[in-house]
């Protein structure tokens, strides 16, 4: 039977968490068919990392040129356009990341290949590929089935599956030629820009005040900001209180943002999307305030507060006060 | 700079109770509010920005039913010049669309296309990139930030963890554009009234040469309310006394 590519993501020197999971989630769907796992490398001075991949898949495919050390998806595209007709993969995973999403679209296209995105499930059913995926912002689940092919890619939500831990065995690894030839002028990667480490740091934070497009306009902010002092905490949010420019970028917890661990987390007026939760869940104690019950945030948090955070907050500001 | 913006209309389900259709594969949508995809007013604004600095048109596009004149509307009052309309009521598949998209722009010289990062509903986010390909068009996603400089654009894209990168595109290209790329503008109702008198044009797909003929490639064969794990236990009570519970937990954690 033939085999599963997994998109090794790596960037600025190391190989990225979404890698092992998805070498976890890779090995389980392997297993249904009898099919190999292969972890494709693409990059430049590959060497160490294609030794920890070749304990934890069967077979690392490692691709050098210059043109790969950072992601560009042209490059990128043009070298898995060629090794996937070679191996004929019956399934590449790829990270729903800002990597893969700038790939696998354009790649699948190029491949004629259908494609599922964002999965939180995958299986085979048959010759069936299926897929669950997480819509409405996370208030319902989907099922999916693609069109039956000789190829698919799925890209695969980060956080989702178990990561592949190394094995006894180890996998082969095999080098391929680079099938680039002339520099790729139609996209250059410039290069990376760090986040800027300026005023309050809200990971070393051991109570946070989070709050969430709900609670409807920053009208509400100081108040918050004051009780998350009086409790010794300091105020965060998720991503759509920065796009609005209520609190600034160094505030966001989430992917694009900062991951959180305190003791106390007080999420008001955050409805839970993955893209938050998966920055946040590690908290002591998550508390959530949220006038919809189906908000997905219940589902991650230890306590929760149904209510209006407008009948909450006057009370908890008075208490608050006595309590730093 | 002539820009194509292609946007959706798509129900708000961020505060509504949901209900699951008979059929199992879709949700209930008569009791939900429709607006605009959020990425995708971002896009809009941002074409009107880049307007602003370099001259050209701002073309909207949505493929859908009759109710998506109402976030056409929006857009051209936004900023953008003129409106187009595919008549299509049922096409979920993003692949889909963005063949639709591209055979319908194919030959207009467009600067750039943009496209929301993903939309509100499915959240596929394909439709950009996919369309980039098809028209043989390089192309950046998640992008928060563009320059244009001459026949290229620098624009940044965001990537997890805070950290950003710079990437440079040769003209024509598409975007797909992260929420927060600008802040956006009020639309008040004159320029919606405004906006009324603008061109839209509103083609079916039979007039395009179109017909939605090939297999759809993703296939939803059920609807569900994800499986409740650890559920956080809901405190009762009066305000008073939930935040009292909340302070309890407070003075315990912090010892």
């Amino acid at each position: 039977m033939s085999e599963i590519f997994v998109l090794v993501e790596h960037r600025q020197g190391k190989i990225r968490d979404i890698t092992y999971e998805m070498l976890g989630l890779g090995e389980k769907v392997a297993a249904q068919q009898g099919a190999a796992l292969t972890a494709v490398l693409l990059g430049k001075g590959m060497n160490q990392f294609a030794e920890d991949l070749a304990t934890r898949a069967s077979k690392v495919l490692v691709v050098e040129d210059a043109q790969l050390e950072s992601f560009n998806s042209i490059p990128y595209q043009k070298v898995l356009s060629s090794l996937i007709p070679k191996y004929q993969p019956f399934l590449t995973l790829i990270g729903h990341t800002a990597f893969g999403m700038d790939l696998a679209p354009s790649l699948s296209v190029e491949m004629n290949f259908p494609m599922i995105t964002d999965c939180i499930g995958l299986s085979l059913e048959g010759n069936q590929l299926k897929g669950t995926r997480s819509i409405y912002g996370g208030k319902v689940n989907a099922n999916i089935s693609l069109k039956e092919s000789k190829g698919h890619i799925a890209t695969v939500r980060p956080g989702a599956f178990d990561p592949k831990t190394p094995g006894d065995k180890k996998g082969g690894i095999i080098i391929e030629p680079s099938p680039l030839k002339e520099a790729i002028d139609a996209k250059m990667f410039i290069k990376y820009i760090e986040a800027p480490i300026t005023g309050e740091d809200i990971t070393q934070a051991e109570i946070i005040v989070s709050v969430g497009q709900g609670i409807g306009g920053p009208e509400h902010i100081p108040v918050i900001e004051e009780i998350a002092k009086n409790l010794g905490g300091v105020i965060a949010c998720s991503r759509p209180v920065v796009d609005r420019n209520w609190l600034p970028k160094e505030r966001q917890v989430g992917i694009s943002g900062k991951t959180v661990k305190p003791k106390v987390y007080i999420a008001i007026g955050i409805s839970g999307a993955f893209q938050h939760v998966t920055a946040m869940q590690g908290s002591e104690t998550i508390i959530a305030i949220n006038k919809d019950p189906r908000a997905p945030i219940f589902g991650v948090a230890d306590y929760g507060i149904v209510d209006d955070f407008q009948n909450v907050i006057p009370i908890l500001k008075e208490k608050a006060k006595g309590m730093k | 700079m002539n820009i194509a913006v292609c946007v959706k209309r798509i129900p708000k389900t961020a505060e509504a109770d949901i209900f699951i259709e008979k059929n199992g594969k879709e949700i209930k949508k008569d009791n939900l509010v429709f607006t605009l995809n959020d990425w995708d007013g971002y896009a809009v604004r941002e074409a009107a920005l880049l307007k602003e600095k370099h001259g050209g048109t701002v073309t909207v596009l949505s493929i859908g039913p009759e109710e998506s004149k109402e976030v056409l509307t929006r857009c051209l009052a936004m900023g953008a010049d003129k409106a187009l309309r595919i008549e299509e009521p049922a096409i979920q598949d993003g692949r889909l669309i963005a063949r639709i998209i591209a055979q319908t722009i194919q030959g207009q010289s467009f600067d750039l296309i943009m496209t929301g990062v993903q939309a509100e509903d499915d959240g596929y986010g394909q439709v950009g990139v996919s369309l980039a390909q098809i028209l043989g068009l390089p192309h950046a996603a998640i992008v928060n930030q563009i320059e244009i400089k001459g026949d290229r654009a620098l624009v940044k894209r965001e990537l997890e963890g805070g950290i950003e990168e710079h990437v440079e595109l040769k003209l024509p290209a598409v975007l797909t554009i992260q929420t927060g790329i600008n802040e956006p503008k009020y639309v008040s109702l004159a320029a919606i009234l405004e906006a009324e008198e603008k061109e839209m044009e509103e083609v079916s797909l039979e007039k395009l040469g179109l017909a939605p003929s090939e297999t759809v490639e993703a296939n939803v064969d059920q609807v569900f309310f994800p499986p409740v794990g650890k559920m956080a236990e809901i405190w009762k009570g009066t305000p008073e006394e939930v935040v009292g519970k909340l302070t309890e937990i407070l003075q315990k954690k912090k010892g």
